[in-house]
């Protein structure tokens, strides 16, 4: 189908210092800095915007209809045009992004956060799981990611080595990264479910993000250099991973392929990775690891292994790769997402800046 | 930049019962998109994306449960998308997935809503816990009936509409064969008589706790034309929020809803709306909230609503027919309540709603509402094409 895209840009990314524990704030205490700043960096105040649309889940919140708190402090008065999905934020991005290719707006406010640290995050999200047939076995994320590890191991597809490689690489980049739990190369830590050490995993941590998207010119005059979104898409696979196979991800592939991602090489890959293991299936996904693509920049802010607030950390992803391009730091970008256990969702976004 | 415009060919709704113990959450989806697709005569293969709806994920006991249903769905290797916005989640799916044919993104879209909560149980998964809220506030209908009390005074609305709208509702639902309750036996004076379960609302001018799913087919002009049968052309949607509590928020007549009705309008080009729209489907979970939407939406001035119920204006057989379907309080699966009155909406105009047809349908609104009377989506959907 030919169809003529409405341009559309990230134009502001704003986030917590993501943190173990924010027991001394409540959601909307976290998030309310975040939503200041990243208005504040456009100019723009929630009255202004076009479309607004959050992402968060009521089960690590642990109460129904969590997300009306945060729209209370997102200040919807007068009443405003707004949505939520029950997911992480990456695809309220996605749904403000169709809002804006309808033309019903100009501008759109997507905001996400989560809070891990007040229950055992790796039960909480067995929930996620078949209720008939998985669910009741408990079986918790990160069991369930070192199944998807080993299967990449037994493929010879990687090892330990490499996977460690992976984490101190994050890590270290993670040291720039003001924002950043984990900062600065961390050691590979004791077996916590093998073949994963506990520095194959992402920290527990809770933080919230921002991000403002504004379509043509209304981007260029909020913006010195807009993140324009060239393709976004996302896909799903089969739940059970009995019918995956866990080293590999047609979805992140299909959505690639939908999103333009390999028309043009990338400069900088922004990986919504947890473990260090699902990188590997990722970057073969992205076709990251073929001859030619040694440039790349993989995660340089760190990605979720330095700082993984559930619900946000996908939206960090898009946030992280449009502000190298604002700074400059990037020309082409590709960001990624993913929902769902081993990476049964995933999302791709291409984002562009113009010449420099 | 014009958008594409929207077309509904396919509605399958789940015969809505308080437990369907028979099937999985699985099987309870498939069955309403099974039947979307029939009515549609289109197979899974011809769906580009899925878009999905329901209300708290505590209701089932289930995070995220899109995750477990891409399978039944017919979703694997294509975009699925998760919507919760309270209440109104199940016409905030449809818009979602209206949006997505209105920008030619996709081409052919299946939206789906849905409550299993037979699962749980839906008044205390409602009532928040400590710290977040007072806890004798249980269920719903504790949150609402105050407001409803505030309207009553402010009207000086006689005690008996409410059970007007009850029993008018409960009477249309005998002729929707989909409709959780079939009382019919029901009389007036049963409705009156009927327990106090929060004053003044009784046990008759509630709602239902139901297992339901409702699934519609979106697609475009060229989809449209392939369709079977006539399809329902989306003139206007539309969504609005407001905060929960703040000091000078109208809790009987929220400016979101006004808001919102009224881009609705101006979309589809309604100036008049009490003449120019043949059947409303509103999201009415307590009797009294009929005439209060009916001040709402437009159809009526402030504090004429009730006159309009008392009137017997919104029967099946009146000026402007309100719920033909029966309505939330004959069904209610709260995830799904939303979406079956943006498709019971689209079924009249389709002149295929069956024995509670309103005959000549040409233009229904569907309308939802959730959280404090603070989230609100509606769509205006005609027989004929939008003419802009």
């Amino acid at each position: 189908m030919t169809r003529e895209i409405r341009e559309i840009a990230v134009v502001a990314f704003a986030q917590t210092g993501h943190r173990r524990t924010s027991e001394e704030l409540s959601e909307v205490e976290m998030l309310m800095p975040v939503l200041h700043d990243v208005l504040a960096r456009t100019g723009l105040k929630a009255g202004d915007i076009g479309f607004t649309c959050s992402g968060s889940s009521d089960y690590l919140a642990g109460r129904a209809f969590s997300f009306t708190m945060a729209l209370d402090g997102v200040g919807a008065w007068p009443p405003i045009s707004e949505s939520h999905v029950e997911t992480d934020g990456a695809w309220a991005l996605y749904e403000a992004w169709v809002k804006l290719l309808t033309g019903e707006a100009e501008t759109a406010l997507v905001y996400a956060y989560g809070k891990t640290s007040p229950g055992d995050v790796r039960e909480v999200l067995t929930r996620q799981l078949d209720p008939y047939y998985v669910a009741p076995l408990w079986p918790d994320s990160v069991a369930l990611a070192a199944l998807q590890a080993r299967a990449l191991i037994d493929a010879g597809l990687t090892d330990e080595r490499e996977l460690a490689a992976i984490a101190a690489r994050s890590r270290t980049a993670a040291a720039a990264n003001p924002h950043a739990q984990l900062r600065g190369a961390t050691p590979p830590g004791d077996p916590l479910v093998a073949p994963l050490r506990t520095g194959d995993c992402p920290p527990i941590g809770d933080g919230a993000a921002a991000v403002v998207l504004a379509a043509g010119d209304t981007a260029r005059r909020l913006c010195d250099r807009p993140a324009w979104i060239r393709g976004l898409d996302h896909r799903i696979e089969a739940h059970s991973l009995g019918v995956r196979d866990l080293t590999d991800s047609p979805s992140t592939r299909l959505a690639a392929e939908r999103a333009g991602a390999f028309e043009l090489p990338v400069d900088t890959a922004e990986l919504h990775a947890p473990f260090t293991s699902q990188e590997v299936v990722l970057r073969r996904a992205l076709k990251l690891d073929l001859p030619g693509a040694e440039e790349v920049r993989i995660n340089p802010s760190g990605g979720a292994l330095a700082a993984n607030p559930v619900m946000a950390a996908g939206l960090i992803r898009l946030g992280e790769a449009a502000a190298r391009i604002q700074r400059g730091e990037s020309d082409r970008a590709l960001a990624h997402a993913t929902s769902g256990p081993c990476l049964q969702q995933n999302l791709v976004a291409v984002l562009e800046g113009d010449a420099q | 930049m014009t958008k594409e415009p929207v077309a509904v060919v396919g509605i399958g709704q789940t015969k809505h019962v308080a437990a369907r113990r028979d099937v999985s959450i699985a099987g309870l989806v498939r069955e309403a998109a099974r039947r979307a697709l029939d009515d549609a005569h289109l197979a899974w293969a011809d769906i580009d994306a899925v878009v999905i709806g329901k209300a708290p994920d505590f209701f089932e006991g289930v995070m995220m449960p899109e995750l477990y249903l891409a399978d039944a769905l017919g979703a694997v290797g294509k975009p699925m998308l998760r919507v919760h916005t309270a209440g109104s989640v199940g016409g905030s799916t449809a818009l979602v997935a209206a949006n997505l044919v209105a920008a030619r993104v996709h081409r052919t879209v299946l939206t789906l809503a849905f409550e299993k909560q037979s699962e749980s149980n839906a008044m205390w998964g409602l009532s928040l816990p400590i710290p977040f809220q007072q806890p004798l506030l249980a269920g719903a209908g504790g949150f609402f009936a105050p407001h409803v009390r505030a309207y009553m005074r402010r009207t000086g609305a006689p005690d008996t509409i409410g059970s007007l709208v009850a029993y008018k509702d409960r009477r249309n639902a005998l002729k929707n064969p989909y409709a959780h309750l079939h009382e019919a036996d029901l009389t007036l004076e049963k409705v009156q008589a009927s327990p106090m379960l929060w004053d003044p609302i009784r046990y008759s001018e509630t709602c239902p706790s139901s297992d339901g799913a409702c699934a519609m087919v979106l697609t475009d002009r060229t989809g449209a034309a392939r369709a079977p049968h006539p399809p329902a052309w989306v003139h206007g949607g539309a969504m609005r929020s407001e905060p929960t509590l703040f000091a000078g928020k109208d809790f009987v007549s929220p400016q979101a809803g006004k808001d919102c009705a009224a881009d609705v309008y101006h979309q589809a080009g309604i100036t008049d709306p009490r003449r120019e729209i043949d059947a409303v489907e509103m999201y009415v979970p307590f009797s009294w909230y009929e005439p209060m939407w009916l001040e709402n939406l437009g159809f009526a001035d402030e504090g004429e609503g009730w006159k309009l119920t008392e009137s017997g204006l919104t029967e099946l057989d009146g000026g402007l027919p309100v719920n033909p379907s029966g309505g939330v309080l004959s069904t209610n699966p709260i995830g799904a309540s939303g979406m079956i009155r943006f498709a019971e909406a689209a079924l009249q105009v389709r002149g295929r709603a069956g024995e509670h047809q309103v005959d000549g349908a040409r233009r229904a609104l569907g309308h939802a509402y959730g959280g404090g009377a603070q989230f609100f989506a509606m769509w205006l959907v005609g027989a004929e094409p939008p003419a802009r």
